[in-house]
């Protein structure tokens, strides 16, 4: 199958009549890294949101793999999915918050099997197995007992990650992942994240991680706006924006 | 070296005069206490009649207090508000979970119900709803669970259960039905309160890995609305073991029933509400205990360090003493301990 992972075109979203998304075009091949940049307010959470239907669009279309989200095409019709089937579809798109909400009443252990369990129906002993191997991969096999408010937001960040991939997702949205902490502990985060980048994983990022977004991205997204105003290749883009928006928004933010 | 330095230093902690007075004062005052409870009055005088050859008695009638305090009455009346009070709880706490969902619903009429109904039960008096319940059989002389509004339409009404609401409200059952419904308007309250203290980004969270709206609401937003839940809950138990007396007034006997139907025969009025008044402290003495072991259990998380059991602080405070008297000269490097 050759569909893009996610494919937007002339999304539209409004809260209460002011438009946040413009029509927005996007492409997200399978198994690369897109970085979504723009400054506050041009509406990255939103389109993030979604793509995960965490918010309904007003218009346009928008398909992962290829299929509308939230409906299902039959005999030439357009039905609406009901919330169990939108909760199917939710649980194959890992997300990760810049607030890392991790379920406080929980240990990292526990935010880690509660989806396999309680949504995947995996039974217990292998939902820890392959907790503790997402925990060895973010590099937390020791904090497993411990409770969210007891790591570092960094530590956190990594157990957020680690919750999400237990879901074993298609495709995994980041809202800001890094912007939450304190700078000593960004480079911790991100090279998980390079690390699922090489694994093979899509991903599509919302950063202001500039060297991030060179060094790991396939593709990246300049939305302003709301609208995508410049896309491309990071080398190219990055460092030779055609826009005079870009332009400013780089000299702002490196 | 300067002397701050100096480890054989003796440390004089800061004198708060202040404090010993207000010591001194309270000592007094609980003296004072003491001696008036533990008090005697010479026979013939205010309740004191026991007759010829007894000089004096108690004020507080504390021998009949003991005599009453385990009677097979006063215990079986005890059993039943501890039989009332869980019961009208979990009707108030169930009832109030659902009322507080429904009102944190975007859906209007759902929210607008629950509304109306804390306004309704907060409104009016438990006293009232007592009686109402009981005396629903004058108002509903027979119930019948069948398809609603058929009755008036000729030929066309099915009953499917059909019973008498005389034998359905016996006082007992009118009181616990009173209890829960109106138990149920003030923990919507409580209910709600805990519900919107949980971080929106946790319902996010739970959304984004797949659950379920009810998922959500059962494993993530209800544990975590506990910890701010759970202490006005305790107060609400308390205070409903105490409210449960004014069943005494459709005639169950509970504890205050049981002591009342004692003193209309012996006019020992004071001493059985002693009694009374005595178990109601035993029960919630034990209650407050409960209370405190269920606030550090749902506390999971939302402390770094959860706070220390009454034992455990009764352990830190006997070292402390022990501290303050060392066997040989106290150092400046153990004041920090
Ligand atoms: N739930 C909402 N209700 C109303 N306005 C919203 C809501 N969410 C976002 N917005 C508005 O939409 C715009 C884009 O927000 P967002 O997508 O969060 O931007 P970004 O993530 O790029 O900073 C902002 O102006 C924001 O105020
Ligand atoms: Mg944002």
């Amino acid at each position: 199958m050759t569909s893009p992972m996610v494919e937007a075109r002339g999304v539209r979203k409004s809260y209460g009549g002011v438009e946040v998304l413009k029509g927005v075009d996007l492409t997200v091949v399978r198994g690369e890294v897109t970085c979504l940049i723009g400054p506050s307010g041009s509406g990255k959470s939103t389109l993030l949101r979604c793509i995960n239907h965490l918010e309904k669009h007003d218009a346009g279309e928008l398909r992962v793999e290829g299929h509308l989200i939230g409906y299902e095409a039959r005999d030439g019709k357009l039905y609406e999915l009901n919330d169990k089937q939108i909760c199917s579809e939710r649980s194959q798109i890992g997300m990760v918050f810049q607030r890392f909400n991790l379920f406080q009443h929980l240990t990292v252990l526990e935010n880690i099997t509660i989806g396999q369990t309680k949504v995947k129906g995996v039974g217990s002993d292998a939902a820890v197995a392959k907790a503790r191997e997402l925990l060895a991969r973010v590099g937390l096999v020791a904090k497993e007992k411990n409770y969210p408010s007891q790591l570092s937001g960094g530590q956190q960040q990594r157990v957020a990650i680690a919750r999400a991939l237990a879901m074993e997702p298609k495709l995994m949205l980041f809202d800001e992942p890094t912007s939450a902490l304190d700078p000593e502990l960004v480079g911790e985060v991100l090279d998980v994240m390079k690390d699922l980048a090489l694994s093979g994983m899509t991903m599509i990022v919302v950063t202001h991680e500039m060297n991030f977004a060179r060094e790991v991205a396939n593709t990246v997204y300049f939305l302003d706006q709301g609208v995508i105003e410049e896309s491309g290749d990071p080398k190219v883009i990055l460092s030779a924006p055609a826009s005079q928006r870009l332009k400013s928004f780089l000299s702002k933010v490196l | 070296m300067t002397s701050n330095g100096d480890a054989t230093l003796k440390v004089v902690p800061v004198r708060h005069r202040g404090r010993w007075v207000g010591v001194g004062a309270a000592l007094l005052f609980i003296a004072m206490l003491v001696h008036t409870l533990f008090s005697r009055v010479p026979n013939g005088q205010g309740s004191c009649h026991p007759g010829k050859g007894v000089a004096t008695c108690w004020r507080f009638a504390w021998n009949d207090v003991g005599q009453y305090f385990t009677t097979s009455e006063i215990l079986h009346g005890l059993l039943i508000t501890l039989e009332l009070t869980p019961l009208a709880m979990i009707i108030g706490i169930v009832l109030g979970v659902i009322l507080a969902v429904m009102r944190l619903s975007p859906n209007r009429l759902l929210s607008s119900t629950a509304w109306s109904y804390t306004w309704f039960f907060r409104g009016t008096p438990v006293f009232v709803q007592l009686y109402f319940w009981l005396y629903i059989a004058l108002l509903y002389p027979s119930f019948s669970i069948g398809l609603p509004f058929l009755h008036y339409v000729p030929f066309t009404h099915v009953a499917f259960w059909h019973f008498d609401s005389n034998s359905l409200f016996t006082p007992f059952k009118a009181a616990v039905v009173a209890f829960g419904l109106n138990e149920a308007a003030y923990m919507s309250e409580i209910a709600r309160s805990g519900l919107i203290a949980v971080d929106e980004g946790q319902i996010e969270a739970a959304t984004s890995i797949g659950m379920t709206r009810g998922q959500t609401l059962r494993l993530v937003i209800l544990p975590q609305a506990m910890r701010v839940i759970i202490p006005p809950t305790g107060n609400e138990v308390i205070s409903m073991l105490k409210t449960t007396s004014l069943a005494s007034a459709i005639g169950v006997s509970e504890l205050i029933g049981a002591a009342t139907n004692i003193y209309t025969g012996n006019y020992k009025i004071m001493a059985l509400l002693i009694v009374a008044s005595l178990w109601y402290l035993i029960v919630t003495t034990i209650l407050s205990v409960g209370q405190f072991y269920l606030e550090r259990r749902f506390a999971k998380g939302a402390l770094r360090t959860p706070p220390p059991t009454p034992i455990q602080r009764i352990r830190r405070d006997l070292r402390g003493i022990a501290a303050k008297f060392p066997t040989g000269h106290r150092k400046f490097a153990e004041v920090g301990q």
